[in-house]
């Protein structure tokens, strides 16, 4: 397998550490894994986004134009990188301050309400780990126990008692992530 | 097998400072690889081995802070990005003139000037063809990959201590920034004996006195110095060649590309292949010395060369050198911080070389 990944969305939503724990989470699977920040003034209060490549081979270039999935969070970045989802990939977005909503008919489009969620549940910190929870639903090369191992490995034990909440966070997004239409939309 | 790791680059090439038994690090911030001292500062090398870490007052005291311990037989190394190597140049060309060991990173960004903060191969010409002035060449390591800056930190000491000649590792922004799987080596600890008869250790009664200087106003010993330096530089060009090649033995045309176009071609030659075009890639691992010999014999049955590179062109000039118009050569390259993508290069390929 081969998975190329673009996260994008607001400096600050947790956009590059989604992708590291992501990419730890493929270290588990013993896959090669490249992680490619856009870093710079951009990153201060604008947009901010990360691709990550997970592969069972050695990695080529780690600047990609063309993802197999992007994980949006905002609208301009949403702007940005729908129509660089290759035909028949992956687009799955949190609805939160979209007022444009995906348009395309040729990739498989899916929502999750994560801010929101995070808002009820109170826990704002752990917004990253739903969307990264709706993702996980949605393919079956990574699983819960190598995200919940990729957390144990990437961050420093002192921050160990968290990952309870983190794999929490996981679940409900793996339960609340829900497929769009574009066609049905119009 | 070693420790895995997921790191950047300029985390990569800190810890395998410390790995490598560095004695010390000097060095002043600047984007993009202020990693590097970042992190050695929270791992408190001086605890772990008892490394020097410390911040100079400018990239020009740094480099000189390096000319200054490597002049002990210590290990020194220094780093920076583009407009901050400009600084140390003149210590450089001192450490070559001075036959000093030492490790110099560039994690290169675009230029000239200040330039940007972003990704860029423009500091080519100045790595492999001077830079500082005099007749003086610093052994070029080009990393493509997170463990390669590790991997290259250990293998650039090994080559400053066989040569006595400073080292750069010629990074980029892409590879600084990027976190990759990196295994990484075994320490090595620190040297504890210097007796080489160049070092300066104190002069004892028993032993004549020993000089570190680039200076001879002897115009017929300084030229003496110039022809050994020359020998020396033959020496590694005999020796020190390293390249990797990728897809090569069928190609008709071939891509030469180093550091992070490195990379982006081999995406660019896997999709050339599937449409039918038979691309190869060769990545030089050393830029100086320069795998000449290699693209001279590849060019015998080369239809075409597109030299990739995030500049106007400089590494092209090598390629020319080394073809001596055996076959056609082009450049392509996205500069000021742009990068390309794999199928920018794919477009420029079939732009030049095909038509």
């Amino acid at each position: 397998m081969n998975e190329e990944i673009i996260i994008a969305g607001f400096g600050g939503q947790g956009v590059l550490s989604m992708g590291k724990i992501l990419a730890y989470s493929g270290i588990m699977r013993n896959l090669e894994v490249s992680w490619m920040p856009s870093y710079g003034p951009e990153m201060r209060g604008g947009t901010a986004n990360v691709t990550v490549i997970l592969s069972e081979e050695r990695i080529s270039s780690p600047i990609i134009n063309i993802f197999d999935s992007a994980i949006i969070l905002n609208q301009q970045s949403l702007d940005k990188f729908e129509r660089k989802v290759r035909p028949g990939g992956l687009l799955l977005y949190d609805t939160n301050g979209i007022t444009r909503h995906p348009e395309r008919t040729d990739i498989d489009i899916y929502q999750v309400e994560a801010a929101a969620e995070s808002a009820r549940i109170d826990n704002l910190r752990v917004f990253n780990m739903i969307v990264l929870g709706a993702y996980l639903k949605l393919k079956d090369f990574l699983k819960l126990e190598h995200v919940i191992e990729g957390l144990e490995k990437s961050l420093p034990p002192r921050y160990h008692h968290l990952i309870e909440a983190n794999a929490d966070a996981l679940k409900i997004g793996m339960n609340i992530v829900k497929p769009y239409s574009a066609e049905l939309a119009k | 097998m070693g420790e895995l790791k997921l790191m950047k680059g300029n985390e990569a090439v800190a810890e395998a400072a410390i790995r490598a038994g560095v004695d010390a690090y000097f060095g002043y911030p600047i984007t993009p690889q202020s990693e590097v001292m970042e992190y050695l500062a929270a791992e408190q090398p001086h605890k772990r081995t008892g490394m020097v870490l410390l911040q100079a007052e400018s990239e020009i005291a740094a480099i000189n802070m390096v000319y200054g311990a490597a002049s002990t037989g210590k290990k020194a190394m220094t780093s920076s990005s583009s407009p901050g190597i400009s600084l140390k140049m003149e210590g450089i060309s001192y450490l070559a003139g001075a036959e000093l060991p030492c490790v110099v990173v560039n994690v290169v960004r675009g230029g000239p000037g200040l330039g940007t903060i972003q990704p860029s191969q423009a500091d080519y010409f100045q790595a492999t063809k001077g830079g500082g002035h005099g007749d003086y060449h610093m052994l070029v390591l080009a990393p493509a990959s997170v463990q390669e800056m590790s991997d290259f930190v250990k293998l650039g000491f090994d080559l400053a201590f066989k040569y006595r000649n400073p080292v750069m590792i010629l990074s980029d922004g892409v590879i600084g920034q990027m976190m990759e799987k990196v295994e990484l080596f075994d320490p090595i600890p620190r040297c504890t004996e210097f007796n080489e008869e160049w070092m300066l250790t104190g002069k004892t009664a028993d032993r004549e006195k020993r000089v570190v200087t680039s200076l001879d106003l002897d115009s017929a010993k300084m030229e003496k110095h110039n022809l050994d330096l020359v020998a020396k530089y033959k020496k590694m060009q005999e020796n020190e060649v390293r390249y990797e090649e990728f897809q090569v033995e069928d190609a008709e045309y071939l891509f030469v590309a180093y550091g992070c176009s490195a990379r982006i071609c081999q995406k660019t030659v896997k999709i050339a292949r599937e449409m039918g075009h038979k691309v190869g890639l060769l990545r030089p691992i050393t830029l100086y010395p320069y795998p000449s010999k290699r693209l001279n014999e590849l060019a015998d049955r080369l239809k075409g060369i597109l030299s990739v590179e995030l500049n106007s062109g400089q590494m092209i000039e090598d390629v020319k050198l080394a073809v001596n118009g055996k076959t056609k050569v082009e450049h392509y390259g996205r500069m000021g911080g742009m990068i390309h993508s794999p199928e920018q290069v794919l477009c420029a390929f079939e732009e030049f070389l095909l038509k």
